[in-house]
């Protein structure tokens, strides 16, 4: 149950109650010897390395805050990169990477491979993200911040971009040691934007100047409801990337061709979610003005049932989006924060909704991955409907950044200084805005590129 | 091999199918005598081979049709017809199962009576045929020849016996089903469209390779039908080609409905054991083997070539089909292709169409070209996936700066009292004017929907003219206008409106 009566709490005060809320998340799961996060907070989850990721760009924020020491968020940023550059990596079994990526899901204590799972080109970016958020932030003369800047700076130009080309121009999604490359690629807009900055800003081993320009071919710019969008379902799609990089202002080619640029697509992006739940077109409990968000996350699970005389199937963890779907009626509330920046407005609206009409589903200001009202009284659930178990890790980083993002510019003004970032976004044709300004010192450390 | 493999029947299954080869090869024919050189000699009487000859004699050409097996080709005997007629009793069945959707009662019990869905298909496919049997064909001075054909030289033809001398000749001989590489599978037996209509029991599990037109197809017809079915797909989505958010509806829909989708997922190897069909799945690294009674492969179409002697005729193929020019004349100038054994757009429309321009440019000397055609396609799922023209990648890749107008069926009045809201239209235009570049539907009735885009883009309208017509309301229909309304809407620049406004406010003084 939520501590305090939200009602009451400024804008800033609600906002400060749920970044440090999910800032303590990283604080709750991280194994202090190496540095690894848990995916989730359930029993046995292993670590995700974009949830390390996301912990390492969340440390600046939580000492920013006085959440945490500067000390201990040093040490636990060393632990993470320390594991990282002495993880074992090649081809075979047994070990935590290849190539300088690394696998997605890994075992909390060894660090190695678990579930069989791929070898993630996303991840890998997401979690590199995070390394040189500390890199630019740790800019202290003693030798662990030193160390710091050295490590994010070796474990980036370790990875091999180009070999996740494959003998493709763009990037593949994933690679298992029998099969290859997945052969699956990505299609359309989406969250891969920081994966192409960084591979394109590789000062070893970049990918063709091509793969930039053969990702955003596939682009597809949509009147829907009236806005004008570059078209992805998810609204995660429309904030991991931003939680690093500020794009507004700057813009790549095709966004010069669209007179337009990628914040205010995530702007439009977050209303056009607003309004497909006010058309509601699937009849979902709840759906309004101030209840939408469809995004990756967790579900009720596989089944399919009647409710109120209408066949509907449900899923467990699945990206969902709108308008074209899949939607189930499961909601990510942690949306609202991550879209702050763009459409504070709406979202503040959102978020205070929630904790007023559904205070169960929050707990103690902490967002869960998912929740369904549309199950309310069906099957096993009880009368606030599905709610998922247990917290993300996923969710929480980026609640974090986004907050931060809205309230104080942290991360953008960190990344901004990056050269790496800069010169990626230059790479991929972006220009105008702040990238035709000098890079600035870093805010709380020095630029090491 | 297959057949006896699979618990289908051998055609002819029932008296429909006697009634159909009395009609489209009847046992007694006796072939014409040739009687001096013909205009125009068409080699198989599909849907390209049927227009051509139809076309040809109409306009007083001499012309002979060959066909070696039924009148009609895969489109009326393997193909559109049998596959929509079943997926219309599949559809019934799904409806009675949403009855409460629809403010009716859903029946208690509802069992499926296969043999009756499929003796509902044999007899419109007989029904449809009589329309081309061949005494209608000979009546209408075409000379009929049932027989193999095969080319004696540059301008000759032998079948059954005779020898056909020809000014110009078209090869519409078809594509069949090509048998997947998959180790173990032809032993194991198949079905695929040539003998899936043979049936007579539906199999309990069933296993469907191939995420294409014809394996959603089939997969959905045969899910409603009561089989629980499995869809393997390599590619990460179903329908590769069209786009993401149209294979996106049709895989939740899929789903939906009770198919086990299976994405990026090969089938490498099937085996028998039991009586059953054992099928490994490989997906990354992970193989999985599953048990089913019947698999249906739903890729891959081979150009019927074989025994035609095209070498005699100097006519190059290759096994894509045969080689023709954007004229669709083959390697030998006095010989065309048209249909499926030459094109990559394997449908009965397009075989039609390019047998027209055949007819044109071979015996008019017309210049009319394949690559001026305006071809739509539909794949027959519910919701359906139609499109029409260019994709926004393709333009894009072409330098030509696109965007879309998209009208969620879910705003369609009609759909919305239909119960049919799943989907969209989507039409393209090059950015900054209003020409028609392509457009996707889906939507229950997409096939329906999009011949006013191709209307539209064959005829020059632009989509701000398409906002003009006016359609009757309520029609799902609508939503192409609707597509036009909304880029309408973003012609009212601030600029439109301010000095809208201005003149409007001198009007009232």
């Amino acid at each position: 149950m939520l501590r305090a009566e939200p009602a009451v709490l400024s804008d800033d005060e609600l906002l400060d109650r749920y970044q440090r809320a999910a800032f303590d998340y990283f604080l709750e799961t991280v194994n202090p010897e190496n540095g690894l996060v848990a995916d989730t907070s359930r029993p046995s989850s292993p670590a995700s390395i974009a949830v390390v990721g996301f912990a390492l760009s969340c440390y600046p924020i939580g000492v920013e805050r006085g959440w945490m020491t500067r000390e201990a968020a040093v040490k636990l940023t060393l632990a993470a990169l320390r594991f990282f550059w002495g993880s074992p990596q090649g081809n075979g079994d047994d070990v935590t990477g290849h190539k300088g990526f690394y696998y997605h899901f890994l075992d909390m204590r060894t660090g190695l491979r678990v579930w069989r799972c791929e070898l993630s080109m996303v991840d890998t970016a997401l979690l590199i993200a995070g390394m040189l958020v500390a890199g630019a932030y740790f800019g202290g003369d003693n030798d662990e911040e030193v160390e710091i800047r050295q490590l994010s700076e070796a474990l980036y130009r370790r990875v091999d971009w180009r070999w996740a080309q494959g003998s493709t121009p763009t990037l593949r999604q994933g690679w298992k040691p029998k099969s290859g490359f997945l052969h699956y690629g990505w299609e359309g807009y989406n969250e891969a934007t920081v994966l192409y900055v960084l591979s394109m800003a590789s000062p070893d081993s970049p990918t063709s100047d091509d793969s930039y320009e053969a990702w955003t071919a596939t682009y597809q710019w949509e009147n829907i409801y009236g806005y004008d969008v570059l078209y992805g379902g998810p609204l995660f799609m429309h904030q991991f990337s931003h939680a690093w990089i500020d794009f507004a202002g700057i813009r790549d080619a095709f966004m010069r061709e669209k007179n337009s640029d990628y914040f205010e697509n995530s702007r439009r992006s977050t209303y056009l979610h607003r309004d497909y739940a006010q058309h509601n077109p699937y009849s979902f409990d709840g759906y309004g003005e101030n209840l939408w968000g469809l995004s990756a996350g967790d579900g009720p699970g596989g089944f399919r049932t009647s409710v109120e005389r209408q066949r509907r199937r449900f899923s467990g963890y699945a990206a969902r989006g709108a308008p074209f779907g899949p939607d189930d009626g499961t909601i990510a509330p942690w949306s609202y924060p991550a879209s702050l920046p763009f459409a504070p407005d709406i979202c503040l609206a959102a978020l205070r909704h929630l904790g007023d009409r559904y205070p169960e589903v929050i707990d103690k200001f902490r967002l869960p991955s998912g929740f369904n009202p549309t199950l309310a009284n069906r099957r096993k659930f009880g009368r606030h409907g599905w709610v998922s178990e247990g917290h993300y890790g996923l969710d929480q980083g980026i609640v974090v950044m986004m907050i931060e993002n809205h309230r104080s510019r942290l991360i953008w003004k960190l990344m901004r200084s990056n050269q790496h970032i800069r010169r990626g976004l230059s790479k991929a044709g972006f220009s105008g805005g702040w990238l035709s300004q000098p890079a600035s010192p870093a805010p709380g450390g020095r630029d090491v590129a | 091999m297959s057949r006896e493999r699979t618990k289908a029947a051998v055609f002819p299954v029932d008296r429909n199918d006697i009634e159909l080869i009395k009609n489209a090869h009847p046992p007694h024919w006796k072939n014409p005598e040739p009687d001096g050189t013909y205009n125009l000699v068409v080699i198989g009487a599909g849907p390209a081979g049927l227009t051509a000859a139809r076309d040809a004699a109409g306009l007083g050409a001499k012309v002979a049709l060959i066909e070696r097996n039924l009148i009609g080709g895969a489109c009326i005997n393997v193909g559109c017809i049998p596959s929509k007629s079943i997926i219309r009793t599949a559809r019934l069945y799904a409806d009675m199962r949403d009855a409460e959707s629809f403010g009716g009662d859903t029946p208690e019990h509802l069992d499926v009576d296969f043999q009756r869905a499929m003796r509902r298909m044999r007899q419109i496919r007989q029904r449809i045929s009589r329309a081309d049997s061949a005494a209608t064909i000979a009546s209408e001075g075409i000379d009929l020849y049932f027989g193999e054909a095969r080319f004696a030289g540059p301008d000759a033809i032998v079948v059954a016996g005779k020898t056909l001398r020809f000014k110009k000749a078209l090869i519409a001989t078809g594509a069949r089903a090509s048998l997947p590489a998959i180790p173990g599978l032809a032993e194991a037996g198949y079905l695929s469209n040539e003998t899936v209509f043979n049936l007579t029991a539906c199999p309990p599990r069933l296993l469907v390779i191939g995420g294409g037109p014809l394996g959603c197809e089939a997969a959905q017809a045969f899910c409603l039908l009561g089989a629980k079915v499995i869809l393997a797909q390599r590619d990460p989505m179903f329908l590769p080609g069209e786009e993401r958010d149209a294979a996106q509806i049709l895989s939740d829909a899929l789903a939906r409905e009770g198919v086990e989708v299976r994405l990026n997922t090969e089938v490498v190897a099937v085996r028998t054991e039991g009586g059953k069909k054992l099928a490994d799945l490989l997906r990354d690294d992970d193989t999985t083997t599953i048990s089913v009674d019947e698999i249906i492969t739903g890729i891959g179409r081979s150009p019927n070539v074989d025994g035609l002697d095209l070498e005699n005729a100097g006519v190059a193929y290759n096994a894509n089909g045969i080689k023709i020019d954007d004229y669709l004349r083959t390697t030998n100038p006095l010989i065309y292709a048209a249909g499926d054994v030459c094109l990559d757009y394997k449908f009965t429309h397009t075989a039609e169409a390019t047998a027209r321009i055949v007819v044109q440019n071979a015996l008019f000397f017309r210049r009319k070209k394949l690559s001026e055609l305006v071809v739509p396609w539909c794949t027959y799922t519910d919701p359906e996936i139609a499109h029409v023209g260019l994709y926004p990648a393709d333009a894009r890749q072409n330098g030509i700066p696109v965007k879309t107008y998209t009208v969620l069926m879910h705003d369609v009045a009609r759909a919305v009292m239909d119960g049919e809201e799943e989907g969209f239209v989507k039409i393209h235009v090059r950015e900054g004017s209003d020409r028609i570049l392509g457009a996707t539907v889906v939507a229950s009735h997409a096939g329906e929907m999009i011949n006013a885009v191709s209307l539209a883009i064959k005829s020059g309208m632009g989509l701000h003219a398409l906002a003009d017509v006016i359609h009757p309301f309520p029609t799902q229909a609508q939503g192409i206008k609707m597509a036009g309304d909304a880029y309408r809407r973003t012609r009212f620049t601030s600029f439109w409106r301010q000095l809208s406004a201005r003149w409007l406010a001198w009007s009232r003084r």
